[in-house]
């Protein structure tokens, strides 16, 4: 039982980040910049794509609800007299939050509705180059068939067009709502239309490098060099992984398993985070001083 | 223990400086604007994105810190849409527009506009012949909420009062106005969004679009009320007919590049497409804007049907005047 459990559970944790980097790679696009770098862009997803759209629907429709009591007290405040001017400016902010709220945060510097910035994700020209106000203003403009149009036809009243009609109308507009879905760089129908896409700009924290904060004390661990030649780069990133996390019976079971793959002897009093620790470090010197000589080992398969 | 650091961590402890303190700028500048940034910030800027992507490129060749690739990488793409996107003002952007880009624009859909037009003037001389030759086919075109008891059938006084504002209250026309601006601005970005679906579904509108015209054009003449009626309709309609024969030439234009893209590949033509005409839509907005000022106020303040007819003519020169003449070109540009 415990065998199995052992067995298992360490092939997950090195299956998920071999997935993570498959799925990465299908979302990956390349950006140079003038300076000649690839910056790796990764696309924003149809699930944080959606999640943005809602978050947004609710901060117009809630600003919305909130601006009309406050013009309905307004309105009662004032005993009908200046009706005028305050249906005015309901009818104008109402026409802003609707047509322009997208826009008018898209131009931005951060290029991000507010749904948008809480799912770490921007809008981007495709051609790499300035994403510009009438690109954004085409993007938005589309909303008009992607959007409002299918809401209009759910919200309508049904005895008066007829039920097929209707769902006539909710089929060829759902053909724009899930336009998305159907080509390979998650476009909308408005990204299309004006050469943008929406990528992931997320805010990385820089995190202590586990080579030098982690280390214990020299000398207690000393690996041979056919102990290092166990694994590759790919092993090292997921050991990276589960030692960030830290997670304690993950590092047992990891130990474990990088003990008898290496044929390591456990000293009396030594812990497993000391060990994988120490060994992280010297696997990580030991790829890193060949990956100098231009040899970078893919995996622990890689023979090179 | 010296020598037995790694050269990556070196490298990184030797940079990190730099990287946080661009980390922090670019903080900065997400909180507010480019504003926000000292000059000497604004100047240190650029440099410090060309040591993060340097450090990236090294980074990803000699380290194998997963985590600080990760976070180079991110570093490096916020930086580079702060250092290559856009910071020219609001003003410089809003000048640029109506001096060059509006009327660059309108010019560049020339083909689209025309074919605009025709299918309304199409749309009008249908509609006013339909009309005029059996008068049921007003209700086909015109929608009863829209009529508003405008129609055959209404006697020639009730007409003629639907042209006129009796009383001299002017109050609620900036609610009228607004009503107007925001409607038609709505209802012009939906038919130039309906573009995508091959032009038909604009094709439609803007012929629909003439025949509600000409259906209302024809009650009117039928009593003898044309050249009022013409008044009525000009002093807005001028402006606001154009902003929606534009508005069908930016969503034709954008229906027709998906189908027809032409040299370059389809993406490519349809971001073309798509910034020209969304350029276009920014200024039938503005146009609607006035028209919903011109319909809302100006035609319930100005009872006069010369005045209305001259007014009307004054837009229709200053418009195309306004889009279409040849202008200098700036030196340089």
């Amino acid at each position: 039982m415990k065998l199995k459990r052992a067995k298992k559970a360490p092939t997950t944790v090195v299956a998920s980040p071999g997935d993570l980097s498959a799925h990465d790679a299908r979302r990956s696009r390349s950006l140079v910049t003038p300076e000649g770098v690839d910056l790796h862009l990764r696309l924003g997803d149809a699930g944080e794509r959606a999640a943005a759209l809602l978050i947004d629907l609710a901060i117009i429709v809630g600003v919305l609800i909130a601006f009309s009591l406050v013009t309905l007290l307004a309105f009662f405040g004032a005993k009908g007299k200046g009706g005028d001017v305050i249906a005015t400016v309901w009818m104008l902010v109402f026409f802003v939050l609707r047509n322009l709220y997208f826009v008018i945060f898209e131009l931005t510097p951060g290029a991000a509705t507010p749904g948008k910035r809480a799912m770490g994700l921007r809008v981007a020209a495709r051609n790499g180059g300035r994403l510009t106000a009438d690109a954004i203003f085409a993007r938005n403009a589309m909303r008009e068939i992607e959007l409002y149009l299918p809401l209009s036809f759910l919200i309508v009243n049904n005895s008066q067009v007829g039920a097929w009609i209707s769902l006539a109308g909710l089929l060829w507009c759902g053909v724009f709502l899930l336009f998305p879905l159907f080509n390979r760089d998650r476009l909308r129908v408005g990204d299309l239309v004006a050469g943008t896409w929406v990528v992931k700009a997320p805010r990385r924290k820089l995190v202590p490098d586990l080579a030098r904060t982690s280390r214990p004390s020299p000398g207690r661990f000393a690996f041979t060099q056919a102990q290092l030649d166990a694994y590759g780069v790919k092993e090292l990133h997921v050991l990276e992984d589960v030692l960030r996390r830290y997670e304690t019976k993950t590092i047992a079971l990891v130990a474990a398993r990088i003990r008898l793959k290496i044929g390591w002897k456990v000293a009396p009093e030594e812990s497993d985070g000391d060990f994988l620790a120490a060994y992280y470090a010297a696997l990580r010197g030991r790829l890193e001083s060949r990956l100098l000589l231009g040899k970078r080992r893919k995996d622990k398969h890689d023979q090179s | 223990m010296e020598q037995l650091q790694l050269k990556s961590s070196r490298f990184r402890a030797e940079r990190e400086d730099d990287w946080r303190r661009l980390e922090k700028l670019l903080a900065k500048v997400g909180k507010g604007s480019a504003r926000a940034l000292s000059d000497e910030e604004l100047l240190a800027m650029p440099v410090l994105y060309r040591q993060a992507l340097s450090s990236l490129s090294v980074a990803r060749a000699t380290s194998l810190d997963q985590s600080l690739v990760d976070y180079l990488e991110s570093l490096s793409t916020r930086a580079y849409f702060f250092v290559y996107g856009t910071r020219s003002s609001l003003v410089e952007r809003l000048s640029g527009f109506f001096a060059r880009e509006w009327p660059a624009a309108a010019k560049a859909l020339w083909r689209e506009t025309l074919f605009s037009f025709a299918l309304t003037l199409i749309g009008v001389a249908a509609a006013y012949y339909l009309t005029m030759h059996d008068t049921e086919w007003f209700h086909a075109f015109v929608p009863e909420s829209l009529a508003g008891g405008r129609g055959p059938a209404a006697t020639t006084e009730a007409m003629r009062a639907t042209l006129y504002d009796k009383g001299g209250d002017h109050s609620g026309l900036s609610v009228f106005a607004a009503f107007l601006f925001t409607h038609n601005s709505g209802v012009a970005i939906f038919a130039f969004a309906l573009g995508f679906a091959f032009c038909l579904p604009t094709a439609m509108l803007m012929t629909y679009n003439g025949a509600m015209l000409g259906a209302f054009l024809a009650a009117f003449t039928m009593r003898g009320l044309g050249f009022e009626a013409g008044g009525w309709l000009a002093i807005h309609g001028v402006t606001e007919i154009s902003a929606v024969i534009l508005a069908g030439a930016a969503g034709l234009r954008i229906g027709w590049t998906l189908a027809f893209p032409g040299d370059q590949s389809r993406p490519a033509a349809m971001a073309q497409a798509g910034r020209q005409s969304a350029t276009l839509m920014a200024g039938v907005v503005v146009m609607l804007f006035c028209a919903g000022i011109l319909e809302g106020v100006g035609r319930q303040v100005i009872q006069n049907d010369f005045a209305r007819y001259g007014i009307a003519l004054a837009t229709l020169i200053l418009w195309p005047a306004y889009l279409y003449l040849p202008r200098r070109r700036k030196a340089g540009s």
